[in-house]
């Protein structure tokens, strides 16, 4: 009884903490999405993402059109997401991640398999094949195998490239005051892997999709 | 009703009739001339007049809830500038302290210190206690890689942004015999003669313009514009001269001063924006670009104004 009080408890407060979330990275960021020519995609998708922040899926997530983001899942690692109860529940109940164990020796469930029946169930999801935070001076870590795997287990589906720009300098790693500053989250057209195509050409495709989208990369600042 | 909020309720309606006057050529001209929305130029005039009256609106909102609400409208302006600018400069991951504390201490005290009127403190805040403090703050992380760039960029980004902007709501503050419980009309005057003396400056532009002035800085910008677009601000301050404590001859000469700082202060900050290789300073207005590309007149006349009528007119 305690707990299925504690679950609607859980449930009714997810969707203000939602919607207070979106609002601070807002007023701190003023998150601005750049879409291609043709404008937003409705249709069902994976977006794939530079990662440097635990704010990255928060700003995709606050551009998107609400429509898109109610059935939009981050996938993000259960090792952080259920470190404690405030974790888990911004984790699983703010934003419905899919929760995978990164550390192949802990693992019960096959990461791919879950991605893929979520996609199954209609979500669209976030990724971020690096895999971790980069907390380098390159733009872009080389990419986990994730991605490849997902794109072959769910051939069709349409891989967003999505490009967040400056919010490592509003929230370096271990600083907790973040720094107001403009982000752009830049969206690319969409992609497929090719029926033939090997895991390395694919890969490497993926991330001159996603470096390509980056304002430095391209050498012009806006 | 006071003489005050009659004289401002009065304005307030003069703007709304100008706006409306403008929207509805706005509207007649898109007709015409541009019914797909192929003609770029009327797309832009309009998308300006829109957001007109949004400003209009905030501003005649913060207007009427008084001096709070103009204070707490100018540090939201000061934030969003100061957010502005600080993206564009070259930060690192040492400077972390010192830029929180300038949007999360230096905003906030700078405006209090406004709100409740201490000269003495708010005229030195940023230019003594900031100025010293903010690179002592960066310093203590003992990166030295490009020092000196970091903490001035910093340092000016907080005089333009937060401490030359807080001069607008600081002319609430002024004690000027006969005048009083009117000052707010002194932020109206400002704000109207500078933002007309840029929208006429580009109008002459438009109509007449052949020499540019500026080119490296300013391709558009056109001595007959400038002179056009001065004049007519300068007679526009001297005919408004009613809401304020000056004559209109002394009007007119502040409007003149006012639109020319303006005018100079447009060009430094288009420098700026070239050394950073960007068009516009942000995009928080649809069709004018950031907050700085519309206060950036404003920002560098404001000062200035301040300390000529709290030097010739103010007690304080």
């Amino acid at each position: 009884m305690a707990d299925h009080v504690a679950l609607s408890l859980r449930s009714l407060a997810a969707r203000p903490v939602s919607v207070a979330i979106v609002l601070f990275a807002r007023a701190i960021t003023a998150v601005r999405p750049i879409w291609p020519e043709s404008g937003p995609q409705l249709r069902q998708c994976i977006y794939f993402a530079n990662h440097s922040s635990h704010g990255d899926f928060i700003l995709i997530w606050s551009v998107l059109p609400p429509r898109l983001r109610r059935k939009t899942r981050p996938v993000a690692g259960a090792d952080y997401w259920l470190k404690s109860k405030l974790n888990s529940f911004i984790g699983r109940d703010v934003f419905n991640a899919v929760l995978i164990e990164r550390d192949r020796a802990m693992r019960a469930s096959d990461p791919i398999a879950q991605m893929a029946a979520a996609v199954d169930e209609g979500a669209s999801l976030i990724l971020f094949p690096e895999g971790t935070r980069n907390q380098t001076d390159t733009p872009l870590q080389p990419f986990k195998a994730g991605l490849y795997h997902l794109a072959r287990a769910k051939p069709g589906i349409d891989l967003v490239p999505v490009w967040i720009d400056n919010l490592n300098r509003v929230m370096p790693k271990g600083e907790i005051v973040p720094i107001p500053l403009i982000c752009t989250v830049t969206f690319g057209a969409p992609m497929h892997l090719d029926a033939d195509e090997e895991r390395a050409d694919f890969i490497q495709r993926a991330e001159m999709a996603l470096l390509s989208l980056s304002p430095k990369f391209s050498g012009s600042a806006e | 009703m006071n003489a005050a909020s009659s004289d401002l309720i009065s304005l307030l309606l003069g703007i709304g009739g100008v706006l409306i006057f403008a929207s509805v050529i706005g509207y007649v001209l898109q007709r015409r001339l541009s019914p797909d929305g192929s003609n770029a130029g009327i797309e832009n005039l309009n998308a300006r007049i829109k957001a007109w009256w949004v400003m209009v609106v905030l501003i005649g909102i913060a207007f009427l809830a008084g001096r709070v609400g103009v204070v707490v409208l100018f540090a939201f302006c000061s934030f969003a500038a100061l957010r502005e600018f600080i993206t564009l400069t070259n930060t690192k991951r040492a400077d972390h302290w010192a830029l929180a504390a300038a949007f999360f201490v230096v905003v906030p005290i700078q405006y209090y210190l406004i709100g409740i009127e201490r000269y003495g403190i708010y005229s030195i805040f940023i230019p003594v206690y900031a100025f010293l403090l903010m690179p002592i703050v960066a310093v203590l992380r003992g990166d030295t890689e490009r020092f000196l760039i970091r903490i001035a960029e910093v340092q000016w980004a907080l005089m333009i942004c937060v401490f030359c902007a807080s001069h607008v709501p600081a002319l609430l503050s002024l004690d000027i015999p006969g005048y009083e419980g009117r000052e707010v009309l002194l932020i109206a005057f400002l704000v109207i003669v500078v933002q007309l003396s840029d929208v006429l400056q580009y109008v002459w532009g438009k109509l007449l313009g052949r020499h540019k002035i500026a080119p490296k800085l300013s391709p558009s910008k056109t001595v007959e514009g400038f002179v056009g677009g001065i004049l007519s601000a300068t007679a526009i301050g001297a005919a408004l001269w009613w809401i304020t404590p000056f004559t209109p001859v002394q009007a007119g000469v502040l409007a003149f001063v006012i639109a020319v700082m303006g005018f100079f202060g447009g060009l430094v900050m288009s420098a700026i924006k070239r050394d950073r290789g960007v068009k516009d300073w942000g995009h928080l207005i649809e069709g004018h670009g950031g907050l700085i590309d519309r206060l950036d007149s404003v920002v560098f006349s404001a000062p200035i104004f301040f300390h000529l009528v709290r030097y010739w007119w103010s007690l304080s």
